[in-house]
């Protein structure tokens, strides 16, 4: 399919290479791992090579830290109720308020179940309070649940040093790197990241399959009971074409980490400054020192996000928005308004993620398309004049809720 | 599903000295048919030089039951019955090229029929007295009914107790919740509750609190000696077994010994602590408890009686 795929954090081309390493699995090795004959036996093999891929990418310290499971919201749930069945009588949960809907409707649910959920709040680029993290951490937290990177502005969390903390209180931390994995380098046999989750398919393996990372001793419950699998810690007959396919991805990932941050975020600057320089009245969200390389964050304001990727389409780019018209919801985007991003920007706001596989050429292109676009939007815009925002929009333009 | 080893193959396709021995003249039955794993093992012994001529063996077991006893049989021919005995299950694995932790109960079972069928043949009784539970910790082979006693006769509180004195738990820390799952179960006989927060034990005990020895017979430098004795004497079989043990104090009742080398984690640790128990006991003519510690755990410069 033609187009300039620029949404790989939503969702990323499964890699040549992995698809090859993965076809055998459905047609040929496809006997059950835990079957005694030949069909199972080198199914358990091809899945034990893929544990140490996946914990080569990690830099954690034994394979067995590796628990394969159906995706990163799987991980993500698994991990926290882990927590707090293993220390029920420790009725708090410290998470952020800009965390991936995986963990914050479920820790909101958990507020309903009667447990005290801390969200920590961001300042305008997103960053936390540590301060604030520090007051909470107490004896009666059962875990404490970070993002490593956001998904919609890329920023990324200070996830090594709030795990220290953690540690040194006493409390679990648990970390959704579902992002950052393959984006930046990790070393968990240092760190004090007792869980960590991750996706499949945000790093050119298949959907369907995703790790929870265990440190070794962390007091764990299992989400799913029934069968051995994954040492009793995730019952279910392993996914193995996927987890096969994974652990090649994360190969494939570790070798392309340099690449990423350096071919790739020159890419997404070229883009960002490229869109900076022809687009009046817009911004870079998050805090674009220090996140992810791959991720860019625009808000375009006066303007509506979805009318922006329908647009955007038609010329073949894919992206996405924090708009609120693209979640289906009333509410643009939760990690914009949490940044105090105004309405008027947060409807507007446009992620590009890119990927190994963009070229410049494609930047280029997408560079070319973005302002007309803008101005196109604009010029329907009830907040822009002739060429501006009208004085004091806001007040100018303030409908009724009917 | 099961990693064996190229021997374990070889000797669960090509059997070696399968079937019965016509002229045996020593018999061991071992194992029990409810789990699966039953095994002959049938030798003649040279009445004058006690020499093993021949060996076989009939099992009803999985592949390496199978080649368990295959193995036994062909590491006691030539043997002498005192030389024979020498041989442990870590051997047989060993001669196996490695058994699964799951497995490894097969290579008990034959060294079990092994000292079956020489006490057969010795005219002596001999016990099954190894009581196998629930394998808890795959990584070392560790069952729940060693785990429970452990628990039960050094009153563990934690889960890192547990892997102090036994080793359970102590890999990839996957059984740590079946681990739980027992403290909580003997803690309850204690009326108490399991405490994932607690600190593991033993904290030094400090030596006010250690009462006297209640047998006033022996003056302390006697019962020391004793105690040394009987260890010293256990020592030469432990250290058969690639292993061996350290006696580290005496307070009151409480012998702290330390298990070294392949006894740590061994799964027959218990039986092993159990029979030095016993001895030390008849030695001593009082009731001991015999507990495993940690070195560095263990309390020093307490003297007994102290």
């Amino acid at each position: 399919m033609d187009g300039i795929y620029l949404d790989n954090n939503a969702t990323t081309q499964v890699d040549p290479e992995v698809v090859e390493e993965m076809l055998p699995y459905f047609t040929e090795q496809y006997g059950n791992p835990s079957s005694m004959h030949q069909f199972g036996n080198k199914v358990g093999h091809a899945i034990k090579k893929a544990r140490g891929q996946v914990q080569a990418l990690l830099g954690a310290e034994h394979d067995s830290e590796i628990i394969f499971t159906s995706c990163g919201s799987e991980s993500d749930s698994t991990a926290i109720l882990s927590a707090l069945k293993a220390y029920p009588k420790r009725k708090e949960i410290i998470t952020t308020s800009i965390e991936h809907p995986a963990v914050l409707e479920l820790c909101k649910h958990l507020e309903k179940e009667d447990y005290i959920v801390h969200f920590l709040k961001v300042d305008e680029k997103g960053r936390l309070d540590i301060d604030a993290y520090q007051k909470l951490l107490s004896p009666n937290v059962a875990v404490v649940s970070v993002m490593w990177a956001n998904n919609e502005t890329g920023t990324l969390f200070p996830v090594l040093e709030m795990a220290e903390m953690a540690r040194a209180a006493g409390v679990l931390f648990h970390t959704d790197a579902v992002q950052a994995v393959g984006k930046i380098p990790l070393d968990l046999q240092t760190a004090k990241i007792d869980m960590l989750s991750l996706s499949g398919h945000k790093l050119h393996a298949p959907k369907g399959v995703g790790v929870l990372y265990l440190k070794r001793g962390t007091r764990f419950r299992p989400l799913l009971r029934g069968g051995h699998q994954e040492r009793g810690r995730r019952a279910g007959t392993e996914n193995a074409a996927a987890i096969v396919g994974l652990g090649v991805a994360c190969e494939l990932a570790g070798k392309h980490l340099a690449y990423e941050n350096t071919e790739v975020k020159a890419l997404r600057d070229r883009l960002q400054q490229g869109i900076l320089d022809a687009v009046p009245s817009c911004f870079v969200t998050g805090d674009p020192d220090n996140r992810l390389p791959n991720t860019l964050n625009v808000a375009f304001e006066y303007i509506e996000g979805e009318a922006i990727l329908m647009l955007f389409n038609k010329d073949g780019i894919a992206a996405s928005s924090g708009s609120a018209c693209t979640s289906g919801s009333l509410e643009p985007s939760h990690v914009m308004r949490a940044m105090g991003i105004p309405f008027t920007a947060a409807h507007g706001t446009v992620r590009f993620s890119l990927s190994r596989y963009n070229t410049p050429a494609e930047i280029d292109k997408v560079i070319e398309v973005v302002p007309g676009v803008v101005a196109k939007l604009r010029k329907l815009s009830p907040y822009w004049g002739e060429d501006g925002p009208v004085a004091n929009p806001e007040a100018a333009f303030a409908p009724a809720y009917a | 599903m099961w990693d064996y080893s190229e021997t374990v193959k070889d000797h669960f396709y090509n059997p070696r000295n399968a079937g019965e021995v016509a002229t045996a003249n020593a018999t061991g039955d071992v194992g029990s048919i409810s789990c699966g794993d039953a095994l002959r093992l049938q030798l003649k012994v040279n009445p004058e030089t006690e020499v093993i001529e021949e060996a076989g063996f009939q099992t009803f077991g999985c592949g390496s039951a199978v080649a368990s006893s295959s193995a036994l049989t062909e590491m006691v021919k030539g043997k002498t019955l005192d030389d024979a005995l020498k041989i442990s299950n870590q051997d047989i694995a060993d001669f196996l090229e490695g058994l699964p932790p799951e497995k490894m109960h097969c290579s008990v079972m034959g060294r079990e029929a092994l000292q079956a069928a020489i006490a057969d043949y010795r005219g002596e009784e001999w016990k099954d007295d190894h009581e196998e539970g629930e394998l808890i910790c795959k990584c070392f082979a560790i069952d729940a009914v060693m785990i429970e006693d452990t628990i039960r006769t050094n009153e563990l509180k934690t889960v890192e107790d547990v892997t102090n004195y036994t080793k359970a738990g102590g890999g990839c820390s996957s059984c740590h919740e079946g681990i739980e799952e027992i403290l909580g179960k003997v803690l309850a006989e204690r009326g108490e509750e399991f405490d994932p927060e607690a600190k593991a034990w033993p904290e030094p005990v400090a030596s006010e609190t250690i009462p006297a020895p209640t047998a006033g017979k022996l003056t302390n430098l006697q019962r020391i000696k004793k105690i040394e004795e009987v260890i010293e004497a256990v020592r030469p079989s432990l250290q058969a077994d690639r292993g061996d043990i350290e006696l580290i104090d005496v307070q009151g009742q409480q012998v702290m010994v330390h298990l070294v080398g392949a006894c740590a984690g061994c799964q027959m640790a218990g039986m092993t602590l159990g029979g030095i128990q016993q001895q030390l006991m008849e030695a001593l003519g009082e009731f001991i408890q015999v507990v495993p510690v940690q070195k560095k755990a263990a309390p020093v410069g307490v003297s007994v009686g102290a």
